[in-house]
């Protein structure tokens, strides 16, 4: 019997990560990277910020956008590292690292957002 | 190659010059793939950005005052003005793949890919200023 590829699963997860990502990215990093900082706009209070941070919702939404970006970013950059470096005799050693923290992040994500 | 190799038993080794590490340089197409795949880590760390903003939200007002203060640092709002343009860099064309990589035919026709990839920019633009005025207080 082939061996079965984890290739399919991966790839679907770094799909639905490039399309999350793309949509939701810009926007945030925007606001809280460069137009609070600046004062363009004036960020939210804290207060406010909690109460939206805070909703069942929200955590959900932003959950899986942390999780599916990562993976996505982790595929992403493990074929950087494939072809652009030509590493490729180590495509285990780098699918472990990419992956792993894909998966460490992820755990991460869950533990601050539940227990904000 | 008009004539089929003959047949051996063992295949000969394939004469195969080594890729440059930096082949990507060479070109103008091959360095815009590269930029494109390492708007992964720019991804990545937006991630950890926002991961760190809501550690803080959940630790109280101060260490939030704290991450705003960090996010002030000049050098701080350079990289992420250039994380904010590799992301861009990603939306755009992962948008612009959408009708590449799933062609829709109507009629045996394929559609123009504007009107695959247009949907995308709505969406865009629809969540952005979704996400927008739910964190600045839907005022």
């Amino acid at each position: 019997m082939a061996k079965r590829s984890n290739e399919p699963f991966l790839w679907s997860l770094f799909s639905a990560g490039g399309m999350i990502a793309a949509l939701v990215v810009p926007v945030l990093l925007f606001l809280f990277g460069v137009a609070f900082p600046l004062g363009w706009i004036e960020a939210p209070g804290y207060g406010s910020l909690l109460a939206l941070a805070a909703h069942p919702l929200a955590r959900l939404a932003v959950f899986a956008i942390c999780s599916l970006s990562l993976f996505h970013g982790a595929h992403r950059f493990r074929f950087t590292l494939y072809d652009g470096l030509q590493i490729k005799h180590l495509n285990e050693l780098i699918a472990i690292f990419c992956y792993g923290g894909a998966v460490i992040g992820t755990a991460l994500a869950g533990y601050i957002l539940w227990d904000i | 190659m008009k004539q089929p190799p003959a047949y051996t038993l063992y295949h000969p080794k394939w004469y195969r010059k080594r890729v440059s590490t930096w082949w990507w340089t060479e070109q103008w197409r091959s360095f815009k793939f590269i930029l494109r795949e390492l708007s992964s880590l720019a991804v990545i760390y937006f991630v950890a950005l926002l991961l760190w903003l809501l550690w803080s939200l959940g630790r109280g007002p101060d260490k939030y005052l704290e991450f705003q203060a960090w996010m002030k640092d000049p050098l701080v709002i350079a990289f992420n003005l250039i994380a904010l343009l590799f992301v861009l860099y990603h939306s755009i064309t992962w948008f612009n793949l959408a009708p590449k990589a799933m062609p829709i035919r109507v009629d045996g026709k394929r559609l123009p890919e504007w009107m695959v990839a247009a949907p995308n920019y709505a969406a865009w633009v629809v969540i952005s200023a979704v996400i927008a005025w739910l964190i600045l207080g839907g005022k």
